[in-house]
């Protein structure tokens, strides 16, 4: 059960479920704020992508960009218009604030759109498998792992070797110490808001490539799973994020290999006791948050 | 250069100043001086734009800086080292350094800023690639300030730079900022070491429960023996 394809589909699941868990973990680090808006985020690239591919020549390429795009402007808006002014205010008062933006963007899908599923046309490539060692490997996956790097790869150089990344995780570190050295709040929690909204917006490409629908409620199930891996992985660290986005994958992929079929329906469920088993024994997270409250007096 | 007129302010419904009124010379090594609580450091929050004031006018260079945010105050030319440092754990030292250059674009001159901090500051040279939150406490402290010369302030704000050293590097941080003042910078310093503090201010202001008491030279003070008395006998307290 246990051979190449399965590992190579754990790899691109895992791969799916950092990016996903990254885009979260990344306002959460500055905000402290779990954005619940962050699954629309995902269903307005879909849409974006029913649109553009259903209704326009546009190359699939193209079209692909633009749906990042469209996400990522989604959360420099929801952030500009609906948590900008709520920020100074209260934790509690973003926390609701970030309800309502989903329930918003969903409601505005279900008017506009329609409530029901619409299928999204993909390339040829996303149903496509190529055989790797004797077995058959969608190349759905492949992608996913390789967009994947290049995106861990990207982010790391950001936030590594340019002014605004080290910005950003001070910002983590400490915000309003950031702040005192002149880096405005703005610039940071915008740049937070976008480097989000892209990852949502490439993860929506890869999660609708898998059903090829799209439909106003699809953000929830990766909104919870982006939550439950960076619980898994530490809320205060971008590597918790993906290495709770790989333990996520691995997890719910061996349950579905390894559970009788009559206890396949109930995997969610051991997927969480596993989860309530991992925070018994480490809290934080299995990657914490650094050297924040381990400082040498 | 600074000039805080009548300044009040409150953590919620807690009042921590109530009209306090000092300036700051171009130039000048100032202290603030109290025992805790006495609201120095809000009295830095308050300048620094951390905790807007309710009433009251503060001005830098002849221009009102209240109800600016702290990075608009920063960039002109306000620089804050807060009690407890706060430097960037998770950061490098040269990533800590380079975000304390944030607001000067030059990179000619951060290179220079750079060299004329490892003179002051040899040790950080040794540890630039060492993430902050592995240095001692001592080296922590000269991060912090390190981190905020970078800026070339106009004015540097310490916050209890000496809490929590040992002695010796209680004696190096009173002698840089000795140096530093030498140097022209501009100091508002926050301390309860009186007796080094005393020893290489300009002027003191002497705070309690938000109030200015008494205000003037090292040499003026020190005739108020019994003044001193209690902060030294504060002093004690808390180094035991």
């Amino acid at each position: 059960m246990i051979n190449l394809e399965f590992i190579i589909n754990m790899i691109s699941l895992g791969s799916l479920y950092a990016m996903l868990a990254l885009g979260l973990v990344i306002i959460y680090g500055i905000l402290r704020l779990v954005n619940f808006a962050y699954g629309e985020l995902i269903m307005i690239g879909g849409y974006t992508m029913f649109l553009l591919a259903g209704f326009t020549p546009l190359p699939w390429l193209v079209v692909a960009v633009l749906a990042v795009l469209a996400a990522m402007f989604t959360s420099l808006f929801t952030e500009l218009v609906a948590f900008r002014p709520v920020r100074e205010k209260s934790l509690t008062a973003m926390l609701i604030t970030s309800f309502a933006v989903s329930t918003l963007l969903q409601n505005a899908a279900l008017l506009i759109i329609s409530p029901r599923a619409r299928a999204v046309t993909l390339p040829q490539i996303f149903q496509t498998s190529v055989m790797i060692a004797g077995t058959s490997v969608p190349w759905r996956n492949i992608l996913t792992i390789f967009t994947s790097l290049v995106m861990l790869a990207l982010l790391t150089l950001l936030l590594r070797r340019t002014v605004l990344g080290i910005a950003l995780r001070a910002a983590a570190d400490n915000f309003t110490m950031t702040r005192m050295l002149g880096v405005p709040a703005n610039t940071v929690i915008s740049a937070a808001f976008a480097i989000s909204g892209i990852m949502a917006g490439i993860v929506s490409i890869f999660w609708i490539g898998r059903s090829a629908t799209v439909t106003p409620t699809i953000g929830a199930p990766p909104l919870l799973v982006a939550f439950v891996a960076t619980v898994i992985g530490g809320m205060r660290s971008l590597t918790g994020a993906v290495v709770g986005g790989f333990v996520y994958a691995t997890i719910i992929s061996l349950l579905g290999v390894l559970l009788p079929p009559d206890l396949l329906e109930f995997r969610e469920a051991f997927m969480f006791a596993f989860v309530i088993i991992i925070l018994l024994f480490r809290p934080q997270g299995l990657i914490s948050g650094k050297t924040s409250e381990e400082r040498v007096g | 250069m600074l000039e805080l007129n009548d300044i009040h302010a409150r953590y919620g419904a807690i009042t921590a100043l109530r009209g306090v009124s000092i300036t700051v010379s171009q130039g000048e090594l100032v202290a603030l001086l109290g025992v805790n609580g006495a609201g120095k450091s809000t009295t830095l929050a308050c300048i620094a734009g951390v905790l807007p004031p309710w009433q009251g006018s503060i001005l830098f260079e002849s221009g009102s800086i209240v109800g600016k945010s702290p990075e608009q105050i920063a960039r002109l030319g306000i620089s804050l080292v807060p009690e407890g440092r706060d430097i960037f754990p998770s950061l490098t030292v040269e990533e800590n350094l380079r975000l304390g250059a944030y607001t000067r674009s030059e990179k000619t001159e951060y290179q220079r800023n750079l060299d004329e901090i490892f003179d002051l500051f040899p040790v950080l040279k040794e540890r630039l690639q060492q993430s902050g939150g592995t240095l001692s406490g001592g080296e922590q402290q000269q991060l912090a300030i390190a981190r905020a010369l970078m800026s070339r302030p106009r004015l540097l704000m310490l916050d209890e730079p000496s809490l929590g050293l040992a002695p010796a590097l209680v004696d190096q941080i009173f002698e840089l900022i000795a140096r530093l003042h030498q140097r022209g910078v501009t100091i508002l310093l926050v301390e309860q070491n009186v007796h080094r503090t005393l020893e290489i201010v300009d002027r003191v202001y002497l705070m309690n429960t938000g109030l200015i008491e008494s205000q003037g030279t090292p040499q003026q003070l020190r005739t108020y023996a019994d003044i001193e008395g209690i902060y030294m006998g504060v002093r004690r307290q808390g180094n035991t």
